[in-house]
C-alpha cells in the first residue's frame, strides 16, 4: 500500500508535504509546462504587494558557492493583476494556493491580506516580514519582536484563511521570534527566508549586486535551516514548514525529522525544474522503505 | 516533448584558444530551436557550480544541438571538463527568436557574439552582410564555415590581427550611410550592440539586439536577468525578463543601463 503522505498545516490540508518557494516559482504557470501542478502540496506564488512593484536595479543575481545571492527587490505586478490575470489559470488545479505577499507599511499588510483572502481559491496566505518597515528606516518587521507581534495581530484580525508567517533569519533568537508569531495569532511558521549576504568584485572593488546585499539560498544555507526549524520545533505549538537549499528527497526529509510538517523548494527550482515532484517521489519512496504508512512518523521524529 | 532533457556529448572541440565547440545528441525528443534561442547547461551533478548557464545555440541539424562557448568562469569549466560519451542536463530551447528578415539584411557580431547570429546566417541564405569585430583574430570563430554562410563579410579586429585595425561600428556606420533601408540584427558586448544601436537609429533602420545576462532559471521565474524596456505605456522603460520577453529586443525600445 502507497503511504499517505497528506498533512494538515494550520488548517491548510496539503496532499503532500511539498510546496513551492515564493520567489522562485514565479505564478505557476512559468513552470506548467515543465511538471504537473496538480502534484504539488502547495503553489506559493511570487511576494504581492498592493501596488506593482519594479523591483531593483541589475545586477541583481550572482552565484556564490552553493549557492545564489539575490536582490531582486520583491518586483511582483500587484494584488489587482495577479487576481485578474494569474488566478484564472490557477484555480485551473487539484493544487493548493498560498500567497505570499508584504507591504511597506502594516496598514498595506492589512489591505493585501483582506484582498487576497477574499479571493476564491486562495487557501492560505504567507506573510513576508523580511521586507524593509518603511516606517522605520532601518528595520525589517519580522527582526523586532514588537513590531512583528504588532503586523501580524493586524493581518491575523483582517485573515479568513490559514495565516503563514515566514521568518527572517537574520535574528539572534529565531525561536523567541516564532513565538511571538504564535501570540500574535500566526496558523503556521515558515523558515527560513534568504540569509542576508554581500559578494565584492576585487578588481573593481565594488560589490557584485546593485543593491549592496542580497539575501543567501541554495544548499549553502541547509544546515543554517535545518538548525533553524529544529530550534523552532522546540519553541512552538503551531506547524512548521521547512525549507532553505532543499535539492532532494534527503534534504527535505532532513526538515521533516527536525520538526518540519511541510517543506518547500525553492533554488532547486531554477536547476531543476520538476525537483518538486522528484521529491515527491522520493519521500514516498523513502516512507516505503522504512515500512512507514503516514508521513506524520517521520515529522519531528528526531532521535536525541 | 519536455524543455528539460539530458543529451550525451558526441563531439567536444577545441576552437580558439579559450574557446570550445560542444555537440550534443538529445537522449529523447526534443524540439528543434529557432535562431536566437538559447539553452540552460549544466555539467556534472554536483552544487558547485549551482546554477545553469545560459547559452545560445550555434547550429541544429541531424537531431543535434551544438554550443560555441567561450570559457570563463567555474560554470563553463565544468562544462569545457566533458568528454565524449558523458551526458549534460539542459532546459531548452528557451526565449523568443529574431524575426526573420525578408530581404537582404545587416548582422553585426561581437566575437564569440557569432555564436547567436550564425544559425540566423544559415537560415537567410546568403543574405546577409556580416560585421564582425573582435579584440584580436582569436575571438573571431570558424571563419569559414561563418563566411561561407554570407553574402560578404567585413572584419575588424582591435589589435589588427585580421581584417581592419578599428571598433566594428567605423565600417558599419560608412555602410549604413549608403543602405540605411537595410535592418540591422547584433549580438556582442554590450557597450558593441548599444553603439551598434546608436548607429542605426542615427540613420533611422530597425536594429534587433540579442541581450546576455546574469540569469537562474531562464523561464521568467526568477525575475534575476531583467532589462528595462521602453513601449507606450512605459515611456521610461519597464522591467522585461531577457530570458522570456527576450533575448531578443528592438533596440530602439532599450534602455541601455550603464553596468559595472
Amino acid at each position: 500500500m502507497n503511504p499517505s503522505l497528506g498533512v494538515n498545516i494550520g488548517g491548510l490540508i496539503l496532499k503532500n508535504p511539498v510546496m513551492t518557494a515564493s520567489g522562485t516559482f514565479g505564478y505557476g504557470e512559468e513552470y506548467a509546462e515543465f511538471l504537473n501542478l496538480n502534484r504539488l502540496g502547495a503553489v506559493v506564488v511570487k511576494g504581492l504587494s498592493l501596488k506593482p512593484k519594479e523591483g531593483n536595479p541589475v545586477p541583481r543575481i550572482v552565484e556564490t558557492a552553493s549557492g545564489m545571492l539575490n536582490a531582486i527587490g520583491l518586483q511582483n505586478i500587484g494584488v489587482e493583476r495577479f487576481i485578474a490575470d494569474k488566478m484564472p489559470f490557477l484555480r485551473r488545479f487539484d493544487t493548493k494556493v498560498v500567497c505570499n505577499f508584504f507591504g511597506d507599511t502594516i496598514d498595506e499588510y492589512i489591505q493585501v491580506a483582506e484582498v487576497l483572502s477574499r479571493t476564491d481559491g486562495i487557501h492560505a496566505l504567507e506573510m513576508n516580514v523580511s521586507c524593509p518597515n518603511k516606517q522605520a528606516e532601518w528595520c525589517v518587521f519580522g527582526t523586532d519582536p514588537k513590531v512583528l507581534n504588532e503586523v501580524v495581530t493586524s493581518v491575523r484580525k483582517v485573515c479568513r484563511v490559514p495565516l503563514i508567517v515566514k521568518l527572517s533569519p537574520n535574528v539572534t533568537n529565531i525561536a523567541h521570534m516564532a513565538k511571538v508569531a504564535e501570540d500574535s495569532g500566526a496558523d503556521a511558521v515558515s523558515l527560513i527566508n534568504t540569509i542576508t549576504g554581500m559578494a565584492i568584485d576585487i578588481r573593481s572593488r565594488r560589490p557584485v549586486l546593485a543593491n549592496k546585499i542580497g539575501g543567501l539560498s541554495g544548499p549553502a544555507i541547509k544546515p543554517v535551516a535545518v538548525r533553524m526549524v529544529w530550534e523552532v520545533f522546540n519553541a512552538v505549538r503551531i506547524p512548521i514548514i521547512g525549507m532553505g537549499g532543499i535539492m532532494n528527497g534527503a534534504d527535505a526529509l532532513e526538515f521533516l525529522i527536525a520538526g518540519a510538517r511541510g517543506i518547500a523548494v525553492g533554488t532547486a527550482n531554477f536547476i531543476n525544474p520538476t525537483a518538486t515532484v522528484d521529491i515527491i517521489d522520493e519521500l514516498e519512496q523513502f516512507l516505503h522503505d522504512e515500512k512507514l504508512s503516514d508521513v506524520s512518523e517521520i515529522i519531528g521524529s528526531l532521535r536525541i | 516533448m519536455s524543455k528539460l532533457f539530458r543529451a550525451t556529448v558526441t563531439a567536444h572541440l577545441d576552437v580558439n584558444t579559450g574557446f570550445r565547440l560542444l555537440t550534443l545528441q538529445p537522449n529523447c525528443l526534443v524540439a528543434v530551436p529557432d535562431p536566437g534561442q538559447f539553452y540552460m547547461l549544466q555539467a556534472g551533478a554536483t552544487h558547485d557550480p549551482l546554477l545553469k548557464r545560459p547559452f545560445s545555440y550555434f547550429r541544429a541539424e541531424n537531431g543535434t544541438i551544438s554550443f560555441l562557448y567561450r570559457i570563463r568562469g567555474k560554470g563553463t569549466r565544468a562544462i569545457a571538463a566533458l568528454r565524449e560519451g558523458e551526458t549534460i542536463s539542459l532546459i531548452g530551447p528557451l526565449g523568443n527568436t529574431y524575426p526573420m528578415p525578408s530581404g537582404e539584411f545587416i548582422a553585426v557580431a561581437g566575437g564569440i557574439g557569432i555564436a547567436s547570429l550564425f544559425s540566423l546566417l544559415g537560415a537567410a541564405d546568403g543574405r546577409a552582410v556580416l560585421f564582425w569585430g573582435g579584440r584580436t583574430a582569436n575571438e573571431l570563430l570558424m571563419p569559414e564555415a561563418v563566411k561561407a554562410l554570407v553574402g560578404s563579410a567585413v572584419i575588424t579586429t582591435d589589435d589588427g590581427t585580421a581584417g581592419r585595425k578599428s571598433l566594428i561600428t567605423e565600417p558599419l556606420k560608412e555602410y549604413l550611410a549608403l543602405n540605411a533601408h537595410l535592418p540591422v540584427y547584433t549580438c556582442g558586448s554590450a557597450p558593441m550592440m548599444r553603439a551598434v544601436a546608436n548607429a542605426c537609429a542615427e540613420v533611422g533602420t530597425r536594429c534587433f539586439v540579442s541581450l546576455e545576462a546574469y540569469m537562474a532559471c531562464g523561464v521568467g521565474a526568477c525575475l534575476g536577468c531583467v532589462v528595462k524596456i521602453m513601449d507606450a505605456d512605459y515611456p521610461e522603460g519597464k522591467y522585461r525578463s531577457v530570458c522570456k520577453d527576450g533575448p531578443v529586443f528592438n533596440a530602439s525600445t532599450v534602455v541601455w543601463e550603464s553596468r559595472r
